[in-house]
């Protein structure tokens, strides 16, 4: 075991693809010999050679069109989109060709492509760096949408994500890279994608959260214990697909609960949690599934991010009015 | 004082073999070919050209979909496949059908892509390519990354892709050849200009003088080619192939052509924005026209021949519409069973749901 930040362990995980298969091949805008922008690829070029670690042309486009072809050719592409705010000029490569190869293909081509991008907000980044554009790619048949909250889950879920042989969008808040350290195996494992992790457990209200959420949901638990409150707090992990089943089972045994997200009110997919629970457990409810999430506004200049981002204060209050429904 | 343009344009000259009298205008491009060959293109062609008059009426009986009809582009389609091998990897647009049909999709399987149907998406193993892309441009970046991938993998094969002169505007079309161009990859990059984008004709595309000249931008080469001169389309694309395999990169053809049909079937009227003069003077290029007096000059062309193909080809067209036709029909079930390796819980459920209903 070794204590590691999550971009130590997403680093890690991609050493240990790169070294387990030889057709793993991490590329993208200055991952090369510059180790990435926030130095999650570095020293792998040194390790793996240019043959797999390698720098591509300024063009994020060009980038999901070489993932695509790539993998007719047996790879393994793990690209990376510099900030995930850049993911608009590369929606068709996503959105419209790899979700999609499998099922127009029918069933004879697949595409084993993992998009790792930073985004979110708290690190007073330019326009269109912090973004939580989740909620896009969580609509498109045909993707995988993860997010690690931990450098745990981090390195699990990237390694099970590379190893997944549809596509996978893989989301690294940039807040959570050196925020904290966790214990973190050296040797190779997975994290199943799709599947939830109750992160505290609890019996008055379930949080449903994921990414930087998460923590704040765990900050928010920790000041209404001392109210006497019990909630309990789900980290989604994956949001696409989502794990149904260990939220509905939660708010059963709650029968209350918060969905917490970045994402402003109108995007991200809180409303997809609350739509489910109310299918499938409205008897169970004592109160109405309530929201955390950000004003509908374009993403806040880098100054007002303080006031506009959610945290754990909305989370209290939130559950305070389920509580007192 | 030139343009800079203009030295530019001088350097994209129309390289053409056979002129449309069918004689040779250029003996030395004259490239390798025996006398079964040369019938062979022609075979191709005359075939490709009843598939398109057969599609069409098909079409109007309802019995094909989505159809963009080829007549015209015979040479820009067929010479530039016939010199490609098995193994190279082919990224076609919407209208290029006969590319893949040629280079072994059974036509049953065409007329499913035309009809909706994802059997006819499903390529046999021995020809390597993607289904007709309708996103004008996605092609060409995926070029780039299928040719950088035949590079790593030290194979002797290149990937080939076609746009329209309308796609070359797209910001796709311009970073695929310089994905290519920046890693030296064995790639293709075919530009059929037809002189229109449904209705808007290429000067409205474009203030460039060839489509050709867009290689500098990538730095590339790049040719223009008389495309309803098969020989001169087949020796452009093998000799881009020779230099791809190579280790000497990529190249970016533009052939000349026209469509004589519509854009699609789905309604476009070429009369609203084509005069007839225009399409008259296309047709005395016809590249079947040309190539026929040159095979009939060297004594390798009769009409009985012709007539043959004619005939072989409607019998063929109509065996293949059996066997669409007599394809069992989709059911919700196979496009979920389609979508992951693994079926995820949400859409384990839809399963379920739509098994009980198909079993009812």
């Amino acid at each position: 075991m070794a204590q590691m930040t999550m971009i130590q362990a997403i680093t890690d995980g991609l050493r240990t693809e790169l070294k387990n298969d030889e057709n793993v091949l991490v590329f993208g805008e200055d991952v090369g010999q510059n180790g990435g922008v926030f130095r999650a690829t570095e020293g792998l070029q040194d390790e793996f050679g240019e043959d797999r670690v390698f720098d591509t042309p300024l063009a994020e486009s060009g980038i999901g069109g070489l993932s695509i072809g790539l993998s007719t050719q047996g790879f393994r592409p793990v690209p990376e989109i510099q900030f995930f705010g850049f993911v608009y000029e590369v929606m068709d490569s996503i959105s419209g060709q790899m979700a999609r190869m499998r099922y127009r293909s029918g069933n004879t081509v697949n595409m084993p492509i993992t998009i790792r991008s930073p985004f979110g907000g708290g690190v007073h980044t330019p326009e269109l760096h912090a973004d939580s554009l989740e909620g896009l790619m969580a609509q498109q048949p045909g993707l995988k949408v993860v997010i690690p909250s931990n450098p745990y889950d981090a390195k699990g879920l990237i390694i099970s994500s590379i190893r997944d042989n549809d596509p996978v969008i893989f989301l690294e808040h940039m807040k959570l890279y050196r925020s904290f350290r966790d214990e973190v195996p050296e040797e190779a494992y997975e994290v199943e994608l799709g599947k939830a992790k109750v992160t505290r457990e609890g019996t008055d209200v379930t949080l449903v959260a994921y990414g930087a959420m998460v923590q704040a949901s765990v900050k928010a638990a920790e000041a209404l214990e001392e109210q006497g409150i019990s909630a309990e707090v789900i980290d989604l992990r994956t949001i696409a697909p989502m794990d149904v089943e260990t939220v509905v089972e939660s708010v059963k045994k709650t029968n209350r609960a918060v969905v917490v997200q970045e994402a402003q009110r109108q995007a991200g997919i809180a409303s997809q949690v609350v739509a489910e629970i109310q299918e499938r457990a409205i008897l169970h409810l004592e109160a109405p599934v309530l929201r955390v999430a950000a004003p509908d506004t374009v993403y806040a200049f880098t100054q007002a991010e303080e006031i506009w981002l959610p945290n754990h204060n909305d989370i209290v209050e939130k559950v305070n009015d389920v509580i007192n429904y | 004082m030139k343009r800079t343009t203009d030295k530019v344009a001088e350097q994209f000259e129309t390289f053409q073999i056979l002129d449309e009298e069918g004689k040779i205008v250029n003996e030395e491009a004259m490239p390798e070919l025996s006398d079964d060959e040369l019938k062979e293109l022609m075979t191709r062609m005359v075939y490709t050209r009843i598939l398109d008059q057969r599609s069409i009426a098909l079409n109007r009986q309802g019995r094909l979909g989505f159809y963009a009809p080829t007549a015209g582009q015979e040479a820009s389609q067929l010479g530039s496949q016939y010199a490609l091998e098995q193994d190279d990897f082919i990224l076609p647009g919407y209208r290029d059908v006969p590319q893949l049909i040629w280079q072994g999709l059974p036509l049953y399987k065409a007329f499913l892509f035309s009809r909706g149907h994802f059997k006819g998406n499903q390529m046999p193993e021995d020809v390597n390519a993607f289904s007709p892309q309708i996103i004008i441009g996605a092609q060409y970046v995926q070029t780039a990354g299928v040719a950088l991938g035949l590079q790593k993998r030290n194979k002797d094969a290149v990937a080939i892709t076609y746009t329209g002169d309308g796609g070359t505007s797209q910001g796709d079309f311009y970073e695929g050849m310089n994905f290519a161009g920046a890693f030296n990859s064995p790639a293709i990059f075919v530009v059929q200009n037809n002189q229109f984008a449904i209705s808007t004709p290429v000067e409205k595309q474009t203030a460039a003088d060839t489509l050709a000249q867009k290689a500098v931008a990538a730095g590339i080469e790049g040719i223009q080619v008389d495309g309803m001169d098969v020989l001169a389309v087949y020796a452009a694309t093998k000799d881009a192939r020779d230099r791809a395999v190579n280790g000497e990169g990529p190249t970016l053809i533009e052939a000349l052509t026209y469509r004589y049909g519509p854009h699609t079937m789905a309604g476009d009227d070429p009369t609203r924005y084509r005069t007839e003069e225009m399409d008259n003077e296309w047709e005395k290029r016809d590249p079947l026209v040309r190539f026929r007096k040159f095979l009939e000059d060297k004594g390798l062309w009769s009409e009985d021949e012709e007539n043959e193909i004619i005939e072989k080809a409607k019998e063929e067209i109509k065996a293949a519409v059996k066997e669409a036709d007599n394809t069992p029909k989709q059911k919700v079930t196979d496009l979920i069973g389609n979508m992951y390796e693994t079926l995820p819980q949400h859409l384990e459920e839809q399963m379920e749901e739509y098994k009980a209903k198909e079993s009812k």
